[in-house]
């Protein structure tokens, strides 16, 4: 492994600087749960690793009607604070099954985002929670809608010198719920075959979903917000009839590929069950939300 | 890892290590891991992959569980680290070292202070798990020889005990 240096800046301006000074020879640093690895794999050389658990805006876990997540926090952070579990079940889904205890103790949703795989469990959630990426570079910040921030397997819109300092999640809507679920052939420690988060909200009479989104995982080169299928469920009665009916639309935005974890075929078979599934869960909480 | 030229200068870590203030001087792309067993010399913190999926190489990082060859060693500057050498009293065995030993939940070994030192952290958050609970917190580390019922057994056994 390239030798690197570690930093450690106390500011978002000081993290910053030293990643524009080196370009793409460093690289922010969070739980190091992907970063490490991938560095002794030898995907690629670094020469700074820039620690941003002591940049007070990437660690802080705010909640205010609103949820911001810092970048940098821990999964165990998230699912042990019971007000953000009560208010946020779907993002807890995910978090508490990325990985092992150990894993929880260190990765964030913050790095599952900007690692961009494809089969992440943290960002479908992120997506039907219209969750917005804080970005800050040299010029300044700007915000990106978490569905646009992944550009292929392992690619982010992070420029030189830029990197996500926060998640900001909306306050859920009266009527709204989420949930998330993969399939992995194993109880736990694997990466997903697929995985899909659905969210909806449910109009005054309880009854009809007003909006819904489903984002898909595993199933694409990013992790996918299915537009179709989410567009489909407005104005539809909340019945198994429309979860399965959703469920074969946000099929036929699956694109996926064949490997060692499953078939293109299998995969879009999960996608029906799984958005079936995740939208009847979604209800469930949606209702106890009104 | 390997041990190019090294034009990066080592940086001084100062941390408390089993209830004892140390400092050492690591490399700053090293691992916690490596640090721990070939600059402080406490070996019990075994490394099996190296990448995190294991858990062999388990230890307390401010009172959380971590996999140490995925922790830098210069981030645990000022924090608290426990191994498995701080497990023991000074005289006898860790209630759970005891229970590994009656219940035979160990064969090779090499996985045995990865899984003591989470189970510890399991009974301290939650003192009588139920065997789901433990198969679970257990999940991130592996055992190639056991099929695991013995640890988990002897994991129930120090709970019923304390």
């Amino acid at each position: 492994m390239h030798p690197f240096t570690y930093v450690a800046p106390r500011t978002l301006d000081e993290a910053v600087a030293v990643l524009e000074q080196h370009g793409e020879r460093a690289r922010p640093f969070a739980g190091g749960t992907d970063v490490l690895v991938q560095l002794r794999g030898g995907r690629f050389d670094l020469d700074a690793i820039v620690d941003l658990k002591g940049v007070p805006e990437a660690t802080t876990l705010d909640l205010n009607g609103s949820l911001r997540i810092g970048a940098a926090v821990p999964c165990y952070r998230i699912y042990e604070d019971s007000a953000v579990a009560a208010a946020f079940p779907g993002l807890i889904d995910a978090a508490s099954l990325i990985g092992g205890i150990q894993i929880q103790s260190r990765a964030s949703l913050g790095g599952n985002l900007c690692n961009a795989s494809p089969s992440a469990d943290g960002i479908c959630p992120l997506i039907v929670h219209s969750t917005v990426a804080v970005v800050q570079g040299p010029q300044g910040e700007r915000r990106v809608p978490v569905e646009e921030f992944c550009t292929a397997p392992g690619a982010n819109v992070l420029g030189r010198g830029e990197l996500l300092v926060a998640l900001e999640v909306p306050a859920p809507d009266k009527g709204f719920g989420a949930a998330y679920q993969r399939f992995i052939p194993r109880n736990e420690m694997d990466i997903a075959v697929a995985g899909v988060a659905s969210a909806l909200t449910l109009g005054e009479d309880g009854a009809t979903i007003a909006s819904g989104r489903i984002a898909l995982a595993a199933v694409g080169p990013t992790p996918l917000f299915a537009a179709k299928a989410s567009a489909f469920l407005a104005g539809k009665p909340a019945t198994p009839e429309t979860f399965a009916e959703a469920g074969e639309i946000a099929s036929t935005e699956a694109t996926p590929i064949g490997d060692m974890r499953g078939t293109a075929e299998h995969r879009i078979e999960l996608v029906k069950v799984l958005t079936r599934r995740t939208l009847a869960i979604a209800l469930g909480r949606a209702q106890s939300n009104r | 890892m390997t041990q190019q030229e090294t034009p990066v200068r080592k940086v001084p870590v100062a941390c408390t290590l089993n209830g004892q203030e140390t400092e050492f001087l690591a490399a700053p792309y090293q691992s916690l891991l490596e640090a721990l067993r070939e600059v402080v010399g406490l070996t019990g913190t075994k490394e099996g992959c190296n990448d995190g999926n294991c858990g062999a190489c388990t230890v307390s990082l401010d009172g959380r569980i971590v996999d140490s060859c995925l922790v830098l060693a210069a981030e645990v500057d000022g924090k608290s680290v426990d191994t498995i050498e701080g497990m023991a009293p000074p005289h006898g065995l860790h209630p759970l070292q005891q229970a590994f030993l009656e219940e035979a939940a160990l064969q090779c070994g090499i996985c045995t202070p990865g899984f003591l030192v989470a189970a510890r952290a399991l009974l301290e958050r939650e003192p009588h798990p139920d065997e789901h609970r433990i198969r679970l917190w257990l999940a991130g580390n592996l055992c190639r020889c056991t099929g695991y019922d013995k640890i988990v057994r002897a994991v129930q056994s120090a709970a019923d005990k304390t």
